[in-house]
């Protein structure tokens, strides 16, 4: 028993994933549940009926939209962006995380009107990773600085940056240049080949994991 | 009240627009909002955040786990301890580790000084805004007690950097818990005063209630959580529907309002104050004895006598300290009732040692975004009512 989830109940979320399953039986994509948390995945055309479906089914009552985000799987796999939802019913006591592949240029439809939080994390989404969502009320730049170039959370855009911001004495304003730094970020790899060391496949084994009686003496 | 006005139209009867911030002193911190005015009623609020965007989860995802922890105190930086504790819980989730009972305790714990802390920064800063000046400088007169306890255990105020995945860095010095019960019961009285000097403030009730109405709808399809939520009617909070750590062995209550607006929010922030003393006198009451994390030294630094006679221990401080533990691939969602409201992680690992994308999520940028909704209509100088009664910090905001 974790300290994680304590009133975790499995078959909650199989009922939840049966009557999903059965209402959408080609349209969702794959359905597992791991580490205690349901995961949908569903076609990019699917995704508002799903999220309809799951808002207002009396089953279900998903009310509130937590958090949208993007991940972004650059040489990874075909599709580079995973839209994630993760939706949180009060009513039911249940979380669900509803994920969309999108290529590169795909665009998403914009959920903005099922659900009013979804404005600002579909506008950080774009802002961030650069995901279009489509009949979005407002779609502008929110955390990035205004006419900011490119999409920091994308895996090719560098740590560093690109730009600088500094004061320009001369010209009394602030101004950008080229990022220059003194060092490079320096990544050190070290990761040991030495799987005895790394590899921690074992480590949710009884024997790894706490044991009371060892501490007493 | 104005920084800078900039007026599109200076004619008698139209509209203007109205820059506040970001250097306000009631936009707690980098708000830029821009309102539109018909007179002095808000028609329109836009927010403009992101000035303090330190792309903190772009840095996460080159770090390895132990070296990202610190920047969660940075994120909502008057909680510190329970932002990191839910990076710790997420990692602790895609480990399946389980903490040791004392550490879980302890983290409670802490996790109620810190909402202590971030209430008395909220009531301090809110009273200020509207116009009582005496409860800041009480406020953070209790304020300067907890972060001795912070400095008693991490020797750090401010950023603790205390939880670690596996538990907690130190076991707490000898006599704190003492101090701590000695605090709790002063505390009492303390919040008592509070309450005598605004609860029945003809002022404070005047600048507080019918301002700011959100309904239970409306909180829930912002994505409200937390005091946002509860002031609204919505008894939901995440230590009782998801209990995490021992919050299953602790009893308290949860504090509901009626009405949604900002009096009812003030008056169950003061509550849950009142509740976090009694569940940190519990914690001190039933805390046990034992190891303070967990005893498998790949996910937690060996002891510091062991590393002079063990060559395991050195090997396994020095790996831990370079290239840090692995995290099994998976994906977690992982959310815990912070101060504010859900505060929580969307972690994604790939396996290896430092995590693949890290997704936090802010309950305040969940409730910034319902400013105008709840600012709509009002008086100019309610938005800054808003702006204290929603509890923003623009460090979890901008992340």
């Amino acid at each position: 028993m974790t300290h994680i989830d304590k009133l975790h109940d499995a078959s909650k979320l199989e009922r939840l994933l049966e009557a999903v399953e059965k209402k959408f039986s080609d349209g969702i994509l794959n359905a597992e549940i791991a580490n205690r948390e349901l995961t949908l995945t569903v076609r990019k055309k699917d995704t508002l009926s799903v999220l309809k479906y799951l808002r207002d089914d009396r089953r279900m009552m998903f009310k509130c939209l937590m958090d949208v985000c993007g991940v972004d799987w650059l040489g990874k796999r075909d599709e580079r962006f995973d839209v994630v939802y993760h939706l949180l019913s009060l009513n039911k006591n249940m979380r669900v995380r509803v994920k969309v592949s999108i290529s590169e240029d795909d665009h998403m439809p914009s959920v903005c009107e099922l659900f009013e939080s979804a404005n600002w994390f579909e506008r950080e989404a774009y802002d961030m990773f650069g995901i279009q969502f489509d009949k979005h009320p407002d779609l502008r730049r929110i955390l990035n600085d205004y006419g900011f170039d490119g999409f920091p959370l994308r895996k090719d855009f560098p740590l560093v940056g690109k730009v600088e911001v500094y004061y320009d004495e001369d010209e009394k304003r602030i101004a950008y240049k080229k990022v220059d730094m003194p060092q490079e970020f320096r990544r050190f790899d070290a990761q040991s080949p030495w799987e005895a060391m790394t590899g921690n496949a074992s480590l949710a084994d009884d024997a790894n994991m706490f044991n009371e009686d060892e501490f007493k003496g | 009240m104005t920084t800078t006005t900039t007026t599109k139209e200076m004619e008698f009867g139209e509209n203007f627009t109205l820059n506040f911030g970001p250097q306000h002193p009631a936009a707690h911190g980098v708000l830029r909002l821009v309102l539109e005015l018909d007179g002095e009623v808000v028609e329109r609020a836009d927010p403009h955040i992101g000035l303090l965007h330190r792309g903190t989860e772009k840095l996460l995802e080159n770090k390895t786990y132990v070296q990202g922890l610190p920047y969660f105190d940075r994120l909502d930086y008057v909680s510190m301890m329970c932002q990191e504790h839910v990076y710790c819980l997420a990692i602790e989730k895609l480990l399946q580790v389980e903490v040791p009972l004392r550490a879980s305790y302890i983290r409670v714990m802490f996790s109620e000084i810190t909402r202590l802390l971030n209430h008395l920064m909220w009531l301090g800063t809110h009273a200020l805004d509207v116009g009582a000046m005496s409860v800041f400088l009480y406020a953070f007169r209790d304020r300067e007690v907890c972060f001795d306890f912070y400095e008693a255990v991490s020797g750090a105020r401010m950023h603790a950097n205390y939880f670690r995945p596996g538990g907690v860095a130190k076991d707490l010095p000898e006599g704190l818990t003492k101090t701590i019960k000695e605090f709790t019961e002063a505390m009492k009285g303390r919040i008592d005063e509070y309450e005598d000097l605004l609860s029945e403030n003809r002022i404070w009730k005047q600048r507080t209630v019918n301002i700011g109405v959100v309904s239970a709808e409306r909180a829930m399809s912002y994505a409200f959580s937390g005091p946002m939520l509860r002031g609204s009617g919505v008894p939901w909070d995440i230590r009782k529907a998801e209990p995490y750590e021992v919050y299953d062995k602790i009893k308290f209550d949860i504090p509901v309002g009626k009405n949604g607006d900002s009096y009812d929010r003030y008056l169950v922030r003061m509550e849950e104050m009142r509740q976090s003393l009694s569940i940190i006198e519990q914690c001190i009451a039933d805390m046990p004895e034992g190891p303070i994390k967990v005893q498998n030294f790949k996910i937690s630094p060996p002891k510091r006598d062991e590393m002079k006679s063990s060559m395991e221990a050195m090997i396994h401080h020095f790996k831990y300290f370079t290239e840090g533990f692995h995290v099994p691939k998976g994906e977690v969602y992982v959310a815990i009732e912070a101060p504010k409201g859900e505060t929580a992680v969307y972690l994604v690992s790939e396996g290896g040692s430092k995590p693949y994308r890290v997704k936090v999520r802010a309950p305040g940028f969940a409730h910034l975004q319902g400013l105008e909704m709840m600012t709509k209509g009002h008086m100019l100088a309610d938005v800054t009512t808003v702006i204290g009664t929603q509890d923003i910090v623009f460090g979890e905001i901008d992340r």
